[in-house]
């Protein structure tokens, strides 16, 4: 009958398959911002619209891009990740000391080894325990940031081998440099896309920041999946690190503090709701640009760059206020 | 005979400290039968139907399905065993759509290497067996892509109505599946609620209404301090004395 024909009508456009997913109406409104700042500021200045200032904002976006990205898992369970930040500062700086040894690749990993155990503490205080992620997060941040300086002795190292600092480098097209980086943040977000809209384990998460109850009460494994939300996230954080290095070729304990605040601003931008359940990567990837563009082109544009904050808090709170509306429209 | 009897409960007991929720309580759910459970709060209905779900484990008493002994040890085994749990609670995620409530936990994913080697769900076979089974139960929706925040609360419960029937293949409880409603969408959940019956599927209904109990079951098992006191049929009794009954106003061997 009538629902026989909606299935029907429903499969044909699923054959149109990725491309809508990413334009579902959750990235639409954030798809819609970035690309009228973008026509903004290439008609009020001269310098922001050419490719070598774009291919300049992707590699400004991708630090905190990529923090963002594990940041979007962590809030689509309804928590959030004070310490994301922290975390790849202490890998980046264990990775920096390791490194003087030669051994580069030992260090990275040494440094994704880090990423996944504090991953791992975070997730098991959060799923294990229940304990709120606010809290857990925060603690965390605050020990990590202390750990960090103590262990570099408040020193930064710098970072001279090529592999490590290898995402900054890239294929030239046309005089615009695309850099690994910039490639590897990319390929994060389709393979975390996928995994969110495509498999079971996608559709979990979303169901586990929805309505915990519910999806325990279906017999999915509330806690299993926190966990590996926080390790998916870990390493992602690691990924995030490795960019890092590539960006500014110092591991830095007191840099990226505002990292982790940054990344929670591209997440909400980007359409991601707080209360979990709802949003997702390509959003976040968005939401990162906004904010870069917003800071290239009002400095293009001879603005204080303090207008930048504004401009972005504007934006924040007119993204919950969306998100908002879109999630009372229909409770009475 | 035993032999129509689904599902049937000897010598249930569960004490939480002092309180006794189940005191020695029997229960028989019949093939094809909408089976009410009226009891006053507190009598120990929810205990009574998460006992029978495997999501409190008795300390005393036996449980047949189909006449087998069955020892559910969680909710999950019950579920294994064919017996799908409305709880009280409205158990739906609002934020998935129709078809992602209905697959929650349990999601088919593609043939082939798609499946098993990248995990792909496979949508378009889920939203097929979406759109059968709200059709089966005659649920009206727009598409079976809404998300579920969009739809009335009525349709909200019809599609938690709409899961547990998909996938239970001896039993279906209900534990209040109406108390959160308006009259007509209740209405709309007691139709959907005979259209299972219809389908094939025994149900539990667990509901203080005595008007929507007397209008849809078949019988009616009253719940008192923990047990079983009387089971009785809406044709032969009236709702006045099954609530005297139910309250402890009537002895239930003073009915007529
Ligand atoms: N988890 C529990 N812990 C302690 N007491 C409980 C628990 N669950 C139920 N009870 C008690 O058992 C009795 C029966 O409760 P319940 O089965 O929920 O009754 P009903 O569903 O008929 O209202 C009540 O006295 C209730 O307080
Ligand atoms: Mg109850």
């Amino acid at each position: 009958m009538t629902q026989l024909d909606d299935a029907v009508l429903l499969e044909k456009e699923d054959r149109a398959g990725p491309l809508r997913a990413a334009l579902s109406s959750q990235t639409a409104g954030p798809l819609a911002a970035l690309v009228l700042a973008v026509v903004i500021f290439s008609a009020t200045t001269d310098s922001f619209l050419n490719a070598g200032n774009l291919s300049l904002i992707a590699q400004q976006s991708v630090v905190v891009g990529t923090l963002a990205l594990g940041q979007t898992l962590v809030i689509l369970t309804a928590g959030i990740d004070l310490s994301n930040g922290a975390i790849m500062v202490l890998a980046s700086v264990v990775i920096g000391n390791l490194a003087t040894d030669g051994n580069v690749f030992g260090a990275l990993l040494a440094g994704l080894a880090v990423c996944l155990v504090l991953g791992l503490l975070n997730g098991v205080l959060v799923a294990q325990f229940s304990l709120p992620p606010f809290i857990v997060t925060l603690g965390v941040l605050s020990v990590l940031t202390a750990a960090a300086r103590l262990y570099t002795d408040s020193q930064s190292y710098p970072i001279d081998s090529a592999f490590l600092t290898a995402l900054n480098g890239g294929p030239t097209v046309g005089g615009v440099t695309i850099t690994y980086g910039v490639l590897l943040w990319i390929g994060l977000t389709a393979i975390l896309g996928y995994a969110l809209t495509q498999t079971a384990w996608g559709v979990r998460v979303y169901a586990v920041g929805d309505n915990p109850r519910a999806a325990a009460l279906t017999g999915i494994k509330v806690k299993r999946v926190l966990l590996s939300v926080y390790l998916t996230a870990a390493v992602v954080y690691a990924f995030a690190a490795w960019q890092a290095l590539g960006r500014t070729p110092t591991a830095d304990p007191s840099g990226y503090s505002t990292a982790n605040l940054d990344s929670i601003t591209a997440v909400v931008i980007g359409g991601t709701s707080l209360f979990g359940g709802r949003g997702g990567v390509v959003g976040t990837l968005i939401g990162a640009l906004i904010v870069t563009v917003l800071a290239n082109g009002l400095t293009q544009a001879g603005i204080d760059s303090l207008y930048q904050q504004v401009a972005t808090g504007i934006l924040v709170v007119i993204a919950v206020a969306v998100d908002h509306f879109v999630r009372t429209r229909q409770t009475r | 005979m035993t032999t129509d009897v689904v599902l049937q409960a000897r010598g249930l007991t569960k004490h939480y400290g002092h309180v006794v929720a189940l005191d020695n309580c029997d229960f028989d759910l019949r093939a094809g039968e909408i089976l009410a459970v009226i009891g006053d709060n507190g009598a120990g209905k929810s205990t009574l139907i998460k006992a029978l779900t495997g999501a409190v484990v008795p300390d005393a008493g036996e449980i047949r399905l189909r006449g087998e002994p069955v020892t559910f040890r969680s909710a999950l085994d019950a579920r294994r065993a064919g017996i799908e749990t409305v709880y009280q609670e409205l158990g739906v995620a609002p934020a998935l759509d129709i078809t992602q409530n209905l697959y929650l936990g349990r999601e088919q994913r593609r043939k082939g290497i798609l499946g098993t080697v990248f995990r792909k769900l496979d949508k378009p076979a889920m939203r097929r067996g979406s759109a059968r089974q709200m059709a089966d139960l005659g649920i009206r929706v727009q598409s079976i892509r809404q998300k579920v925040d969009t739809l009335s609360g009525g349709q909200r419960q019809a599609v938690a109505v709409a899961r547990v029937a998909a996938w239970a293949t001896s039993v279906v409880i209900m534990d209040e599946p109406t108390a959160a409603l308006g009259v007509r969408e209740t209405n709309q959940v007691l139709r959907l609620i005979e259209r299972v019956r219809e389908n094939g599927l025994p149900v539990v209904l667990i509901s203080h209404n005595m008007p929507n109990v007397f209008e849809v079951a078949d019988r009616i098992h009253i719940h008192r301090l923990g047990r079983r006191i009387a089971v009785v049929e809406p044709g032969r009794t009236t709702m006045e004395e099954a609530v005297a009954v139910m309250t402890g106003a009537k002895q239930p061997e003073d009915l007529a």
